[in-house]
């Protein structure tokens, strides 16, 4: 399964696994938004340490699921991400509409 | 001077995005590129790819030809052909965030291309296909 799920009260967090690709993130956008429905979590973090490669279609996954979240109000929150993902991440903006850890930055 | 080069020719299958980053990666591996450099060329070799599939063969399946060569030992030229639909308006395709890939595509495929390697130039006929060619200089490392 490339999407780990953990619920903790409110707080939901979705382990990622793998590369994200165009190919991949189809199938993990199906599994984090069933989490959402299931869950209504005030915050999701998707946590990024078992990514190993991710492209632009990661960045369409997070946008998408911050969209999703902002309905309930809820906040997005990004963790681990390594150099290569927090670079993607920068080019975007990303940091405007998450919060977003490094990998090792806590 | 060309002093290697690799060429290949994949069908425009979702699932060969990350065959063709990998092999691109592997080939450039030779020169002992930093990480930083190889993760940036992977990611823009993605876009590329992910490029002819979502948009060039949109309603159809073609081929993605593949061309890397290596000049001087030192600069990487990568090109990506398809003989997709073409895109009409360059421009407009190139502005970060513009997309016709629907909700869950980014629109960021040429910012990520132009910002992770030097060089980017793409050219397009309407119902013929794209070709883009990205190049990055590799730094001098003192072994």
């Amino acid at each position: 399964m490339p999407v780990k799920i953990d619920v903790n009260g409110e707080l939901v967090t979705a382990y990622l696994e793998g590369e994200i690709d165009h190919h991949s993130a189809r199938m993990m956008r199906n599994e984090i938004d069933a989490a959402i429905e299931r869950n209504m979590p005030s915050i999701l973090m998707l946590d990024f340490r078992d990514i190993s490669f991710m492209d632009s279609s990661g960045i369409g996954l997070v946008m998408g699921r911050y969209k999703n979240l902002k309905k309930n109000n809820a906040e997005l929150h990004i963790t681990n991400t390594s150099p290569q993902i927090y670079k993607v991440m920068k080019l975007a903006g990303l940091e405007r509409l998450a919060k977003i850890d490094k990998v090792g930055s806590k | 001077m060309i002093t290697n080069e690799l060429k290949f020719v994949i069908p425009s299958k979702s699932s060969n995005e990350s065959f063709a980053r990998v092999a691109v990666a592997s080939f450039v591996a030779q020169l002992d590129p930093t990480l930083e450099e190889i993760n940036d060329i992977k990611t823009a070799v993605s876009e590329a790819v992910t490029n002819c599939i979502v948009h060039a063969y949109k309603e159809s399946m073609g081929n993605i030809y593949i061309n890397v060569q290596v000049i001087d030992n030192l600069t990487v030229k990568i090109k990506v052909r398809d003989k997709g639909c073409g895109i009409d308006n360059i421009k407009q395709a190139m502005q970060p965030l513009f997309t016709t890939g629907g909700e869950e595509r980014a629109g960021l495929g040429f910012a990520v291309m132009e910002s992770f390697m030097d060089k980017l130039s793409v050219k397009s006929k309407e119902g013929k296909g794209t070709v883009i060619i990205m190049k990055k200089k590799l730094s001098i490392r003192l072994s």
